[in-house]
């Protein structure tokens, strides 16, 4: 069966693992612009790292049979420091246009400290003034049920946001709902340790049913599985999970949510 | 949207749950075959509150044991942040 990775940075893969998703019936990736693991030392390497995301990883995947998307912006992790971040968000616009973008993404909170809101607050402006989605990173362990109402708060306030449009990413238990109830996508991602595994995931589908719902990988540099959305498949299928369902799960829903963009092309 | 009745649920998961409870034993006898006192911690008390939240007889015990290991949200942020 056909699936999309919605949310899985593929910079930090290698080639052997784009051919083991693309084996594994992969066809579509999402790749977000997130944090490298150290602070860039400047804004030009956020403009590398944006170049990166929009004309080299779409050239690495296509041999593989990988349709590659990009959402660009800053993580929470390098917004700190307002005036930095804001450097680096003059440099969106002139990527907005290019032919993989999705939207900015993903931003959030991380330590929900005043000037994480503050670039997130220039992100989303950013964002309404270009017409485009977003993806929200929230964050890990005791700060996430705290940074997603706190997400949730902004964006409630901010009557341009439209949350059909938004996803709320890395939801668990505690927050899911939160997301859902207000008309937001909800990302699950499968993450070793922290975050969700297949299983629970399976678990919030049956709680919750299949309307919005997003499954990624989000494997990046870190322990972390680029392999994960099959393995929620399997899960889904040892269940006895129809086929319908899970390929909506899995491929449907990301190119609904995917295809308000206006970027977005059927693969 | 439940698939199967509790009781084959129950078959299916039955040695995952009693792995995951013996894995969980074994590793709060780790920490107690450590030297020195662990259960002031913080996180220890964490523990033992989600230990007791497993008892509980009704399902939302992961969204339960979630909230045990989350800071608190205040809703009045802005005003504190002075925004
Ligand atoms: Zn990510």
């Amino acid at each position: 069966m056909e699936f999309f990775d919605p949310h899985i940075h593929i910079a930090s893969r290698t080639t052997d693992d784009l051919a083991t998703m693309a084996m594994m019936g992969c066809r579509v990736v999402g790749e977000p612009a997130f944090w490298m693991g150290y602070d860039r030392s400047g804004a030009n390497s956020f403009y590398d790292y944006f170049r990166q995301l929009t004309e080299w990883e779409p050239k690495r995947c296509a041999p593989y049979g990988l349709r590659h998307y990009c959402w660009l912006g800053i993580n929470a992790k390098e917004a700190e420091n307002v005036a930095f971040a804001r450097e680096v968000i003059a440099l969106l616009p002139e990527f907005l246009s290019r032919p993989n973008v999705l939207g900015i993404g993903e931003i959030g909170l991380h330590k929900c400290t005043r000037n994480e809101v503050a670039t997130l607050q220039a992100l989303i402006d950013l964002a309404m003034q270009h017409q485009q989605q977003m993806l929200f990173h929230t964050p890990h362990l005791e700060d996430k049920y705290k940074g997603t109402r706190m997400i949730l708060d902004l964006l409630r306030a901010d009557r341009r946001v439209s949350p059909a449009r938004v996803c709320i990413d890395h939801c668990e238990e505690h927050t899911i709902r939160l997301a859902l109830d207000e008309g937001y996508w909800a990302g699950i991602t499968l993450y070793p340790t922290t975050k969700a595994t297949p299983q629970r995931a399976v678990d919030m589908v049956e709680m919750y049913g299949p309307e919005r719902i997003l499954v990624n990988s989000s494997a990046d540099w870190g322990p972390s599985d680029p392999t994960a959305v099959a393995k929620f498949m399997l899960a889904m299928r040892q269940r006895k999970h129809s086929d319908a369902l899970i390929r909506r799960i899995v491929y449907d829903n990301p190119r609904q949510f995917c295809g308000q963009s206006a970027n977005y092309r059927e693969p | 949207m439940a698939a199967s009745s509790a009781p084959d649920v129950l078959q299916r998961e039955f040695l995952t749950i009693r792995s995951h409870l013996i894995d969980l034993a074994a590793l709060l006898d780790r920490v107690d075959r450590g030297d020195g006192p662990w259960r002031d911690d913080p996180r220890a008390v964490q523990v033992i509150q989600s230990l007791q939240a497993l008892t509980a007889a009704e399902p939302g015990r992961a969204e339960k044991l979630l909230q045990i290991f989350s800071l608190s949200y205040d809703a009045a942020w802005r005003t504190t942040f002075n925004l």
